[in-house]
């Protein structure tokens, strides 16, 4: 695939809509662009003041008709790309219900930080299984970055505080560029990687064997939740029948709506789970005190996703507050 | 300077650059015509630093090592080239040179509305230049000219506060001239100057001016949020204290999306004149050209969304900042089209600045089409932050409002200094522009397209050759720039003197009334304008005349 000069792997199922797209705006442009270009040169020198041998008789200067005709056409044109653009963007960041293979991506200065379910972590670089339609959310520990696949044609910028997803259906199986473009500081150029789709197979023994270089099989990030559950003290609150503070049961939460102390209703998501345990005192669930302190600063961001995973498994377990 | 200028063999002429000549004189003038040449000489100097930035930015990514500059050094490279060129270069360049020395004579005044704020607005400018100057020497920064947080504000080092102040202070000189210039316009126009017959120059001043005078303020206090989270740490931007960064770049483009249109709207007056001067031919379509520099000035408060495509924003605000992005380059296209419409059955003398302005033509057209490629969200979405954005915003503010800049500089420029430059030399260097421009600038859409980010000290091999293009056609360009400034230079000494008061044949007031150079109050007394602009049509007519003396003259009230 790199042999084609000028033009990018054509790698994942939006890249192909994508393409077309570009290359429609593309004959659009050469056509109206040739008019331009052409046109005004071709004028200028056949109405060049020397030429006496042309004819300059009913020279006009308004024509309605030509003024609408030339605001119609690009308007009708502009809008139907407006239209099937707006498709596709939809296509790689609205939301899902499911249906994904799901990672992580932590941007931190100057670093790309990929977290499997399964545990697998990987340092600039993804490994992803071609044909699943992956989601990947992302979010970035300091400045913004931004996560950039060219071969796909996606990107996401990764904001501090702020989980971002989009959706994309590798399909052909190689390693693609990764890059950082969200201008971050020095050693923005060097926040580079790759992005290696391996077919489907391949992928699972992969992963079961723990990424690349691992020496055992890692622990999923769900276990790795339940352990940092314990180790940061969040258990002598939560899911503690002798705590002093009384505190809601986390189980069934995930997906569910919360109903807050000023009357809102809010859903029990990835952002409102981040912030619960950053900043508690934000949204107060209905019927508790404001007790819980911030651990904003204390936690990093892959934490912050294991404790989410953890949270999310204790909803298929059932039960509910 | 322009001491030979002798009329009619009389006496020497009292002309606005002979009739005082101390340092004084310049430095606390209420001349419009003056402030416009301090502003000429002032941006010029930026644009010489800027340039030398942009030349060691393309010597850097000649080779895809990052091997010349550190990375540090390189990041600084990039911001004081696009803080230089977008603040202290392209925003004042038409509207404070030209907009100053000519729109008053267009629309028959003796000087602007506020002649004292419009001298105050260059000290601001130029103590904001001096202090982003002292952040610049004082080590630099390394923030993008976009000052992005929490980037800026909690991890930057450097002295990006003191640049931020300069560049507010900056801001502050544009709201001035916006303000003056609307003004102006309301109020000073000559008798018998109607809005329909205002030349289009001033109908875009007068779109630019209510951008600067709306927008710019949002922009100034943004920044200085940005400095008030940096020195004193109140949570406003930066997620850890509290604050939202994605606030920021909505303030930030709120402004800056407009703010490019002050970079272009005064260009596309500029090739309204030059078009129609040159093909001795009223603009096609008045109406709706002048209607267009409205609706841009008008929507284009509303579509900033569209730098943000991919931050996170809300889906269903990306949909209606996309489409009102369409929207907004529709009055482009009418201009455009209107512009070939005039050359259309006129008689085209192919001088200098209506080479500039056929250049302009063409370039800005691929820059306003690409512009399409980046208001369809889902393409915007790969290309956004890659050098296809670098080069679409090159092609519209360098190849289209530097071109109209340059355009308007050789236009005007025998009516300014009373001299006149070399032809030749000025239609090689309008083709050289041409060319060295698309050579620089055209490789990047297709690395834009692969993928290449901007912003990047090092890249892949594989981009190599298109990276050197690019390089090697920056310095065709970087002659292209050079050869104006020492052909201009040399013409006020040896340039052959121009006393003829329309040495191009134009329409307009401060081609007909006006003397060459001018007057320092422009006319003798406030002209009657009697004609509608641009009217080629009817060659024996004047479009102003000057009242005849009333019986006691005392001072004249509008002097
Ligand atoms: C000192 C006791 C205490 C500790 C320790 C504590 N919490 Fe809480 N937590 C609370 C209380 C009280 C609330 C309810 C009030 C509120 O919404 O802030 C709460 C609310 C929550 C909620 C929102 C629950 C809902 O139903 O919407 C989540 C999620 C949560 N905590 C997670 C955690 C995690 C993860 C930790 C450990 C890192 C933790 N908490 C540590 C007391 C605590
Ligand atoms: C004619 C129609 C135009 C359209 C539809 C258009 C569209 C766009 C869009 C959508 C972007 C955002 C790209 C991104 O960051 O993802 C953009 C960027 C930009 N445009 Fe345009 N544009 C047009 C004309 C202009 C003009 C006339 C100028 C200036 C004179 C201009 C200057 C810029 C600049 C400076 C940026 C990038 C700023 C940055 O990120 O540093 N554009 N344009
Ligand atoms: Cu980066
Ligand atoms: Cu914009």
């Amino acid at each position: 695939m790199w042999n084609i000069p000028f033009v990018p792997p054509t790698a994942s199922q939006e890249a192909v809509g994508i393409s077309w797209l570009y290359w429609v705006i593309t004959a659009l442009s050469v056509f109206f662009g040739g008019i331009v270009l052409f046109g005004a040169i071709f004028l200028a020198v056949k109405y060049r003041a020397g030429n006496q041998n042309v004819d300059r008789s009913n020279a006009t200067d308004s024509d309605l008709r030509l003024e609408l005709s030339w605001t119609l056409i690009p308007l009708i044109l502009a809008i139907a790309i407006f239209g099937w653009a707006a498709k596709l963007y939809g296509d790689i960041y609205a939301p899902r219900e499911g249906g994904y293979y799901e990672v992580f991506v932590v941007g931190k200065q100057w670093m790309w930080h990929c977290q499997h379910p399964n545990g697998v972590r990987e340092n600039n670089e993804l490994t992803l299984p071609a044909g699943q339609l992956i989601k990947a959310t992302i979010i970035s520990q300091d400045v913004i970055h931004a996560f950039s696949i060219p071969a796909f044609r996606v990107k996401r910028d990764a904001v501090p505080g702020r989980y971002n997803a989009m959706y994309f259906t590798p399909t052909v199986p190689g390693e693609y560029h990764l890059f950082c473009t969200e201008y971050c500081g020095t050693k923005h150029s060097e926040m580079i990687g790759k992005v290696r789709v391996l077919p489907p197979d391949e992928f699972e023994k992969w992963l079961q064997s723990g990424g690349a270089g691992a020496a055992a099989a890692p622990m999923s990030l769900e276990e790795q939740g339940k352990q940092l559950f314990t180790k940061l003290a969040c258990n002598t609150c939560h899911m503690n029948p002798n705590s002093a503070v009384k505190a809601p049961d986390l189980n069934g939460l995930y997906g569910h709506e919360v109903k807050l102390a000023d009357g809102r209703t809010v859903k029990a998501d990835d952002a409102y789970i981040r912030e619960s345990i950053l900043n508690p005192g934000a949204k107060i669930v209905a019927g508790y005190q404001n007790q819980m302190p911030p651990y904003q600063g204390q936690i990093k961001e892959e934490e912050i996703i294991a404790l989410i995973a953890y949270i999310k498994s204790l909803a298929q377990a059932g039960g509910g507050n | 300077m322009a001491t030979q200028t002798i009329a009619h063999g009389e006496q020497q002429r009292v002309n606005y650059l002979n009739w005082k000549t101390t340092v004084a004189s310049w430095l606390f003038t209420y001349d419009h015509k003056r402030i416009g040449i301090l502003y000429l000489v002032s941006i010029t100097i930026f644009f010489l630093l800027g340039g030398i930035a942009a030349a060691l930015i393309r010597m850097e990514l000649a080779t895809p090592k990052g091997d010349l500059l550190t990375s540090d050094v390189y990041n600084k490279m990039f911001t004081i080239h696009g803080v230089l060129m977008i603040f202290f270069f392209l925003v004042p360049s038409i509207p404070a040179v030209f907009g100053n020395f000519v729109l008053p004579m267009m629309i028959g005044a003796r000087d602007v509305a506020f002649p004292r704020l419009n001298l105050l607005s260059w000290y601001f400018f130029m103590v904001g230049a001096l202090l982003a100057t002292i952040a610049l020497v004082k080590g630099g920064i390394d923030t993008g000219w976009t000052f992005y947080t929490p980037y800026s504000s909690s991890f930057a080092k450097g002295e990006v506060s003191l640049a931020i102040v300069g560049v507010f202070l900056a801001g502050f000189s544009s709201i001035f001239t916006g303000i003056n210039f609307l003004v102006t316009i309301h109020k000073m126009r000559a008798p018998g100057m109607t809005w329909f017959r205002l030349p289009l120059f001033v109908w875009a001043m007068y779109a630019t001016s209510l951008i600067q005078v709306l927008g710019t303020p949002v922009v100034a206090i943004t920044l200085l949020l940005v400095a008030v989270e940096r020195s004193l740490r109140i949570g406003i931007f930066d997620p850890n204290l509290g604050g939202d960064p994605i606030l920021y770049q909505h303030l930030f483009w709120f402004y800056s999306h407009p703010a490019v249109y002050i970079m272009i709207l005064p260009g596309m007056g500029v090739i309204s004149e030059v078009i129609s001067a040159f093909s001795k031919k009223r603009v096609f379509g008045y109406h709706f050209v002048a209607f267009a520099s409205l609706a841009i000035a008008i929507i284009g408060f509303l579509v900033w969304g569209h730098h943000m495509f991919s931050t996170g924003q809300s889906i269903y605000a990306s949909i209606l900042f996309s489409f009102l992005t369409f929207l907004v380059a529709i009055p482009s296209a009418i201009k455009t089209f209107n512009w070939m419409a005039t050359i259309w059955k006129g008689r085209v003398h192919w001088e200098a600045p209506m080479i500039y302005a056929l250049g302009f033509m063409g370039l800005f057209v691929i820059g306003g089409l690409t512009g399409l490629y980046l208001a369809a969200m889902a393409t915007n979405v790969h290309l956004t932050d890659t050098y296809f954005i670098v080069a679409h915003f090159h092609y519209v503010m360098v190849g289209g409002a530097i071109m109209a800049y340059l355009a308007a500089l050789h236009f005007w420029w025998p009516k300014m200094t009373g001299r006149m430059y070399p032809q030749s030399w000025a239609k090689l260097s309008a083709l050289l522009v041409f060319v060295g421009f698309n050579l620089t600038f055209f490789p990047q859409f297709i690395l834009g397209y692969m993928g290449m980010p901007r912003r990047y000290h090092s890249y892949p091999e594989e981009w190599a050759a298109l990276n050197l293009l690019s390089s090697a056609g920056a310095s065709v360009l970087g002659i292209g720039y050079l050869l104006p400034a020492i052909y201009l230079v040399w013409s006020l000494k040896y340039g052959r003197v121009v006393t003829e008061r329309n040495p191009w044949g134009a329409r307009g007031l401060e081609w007909e009334l006006v003397d060459t150079p001018p007057d320092p109050h422009n006319f003798e007394r406030t002209p009657i304008v009697t004609r509608p602009a641009y009217d080629y049509g009817h060659p024996e007519e004047p479009t102003g005349i000057i009242p005849k003396p009333r019986p006691v003259v005392v001072g004249g009230k509008d002097g």
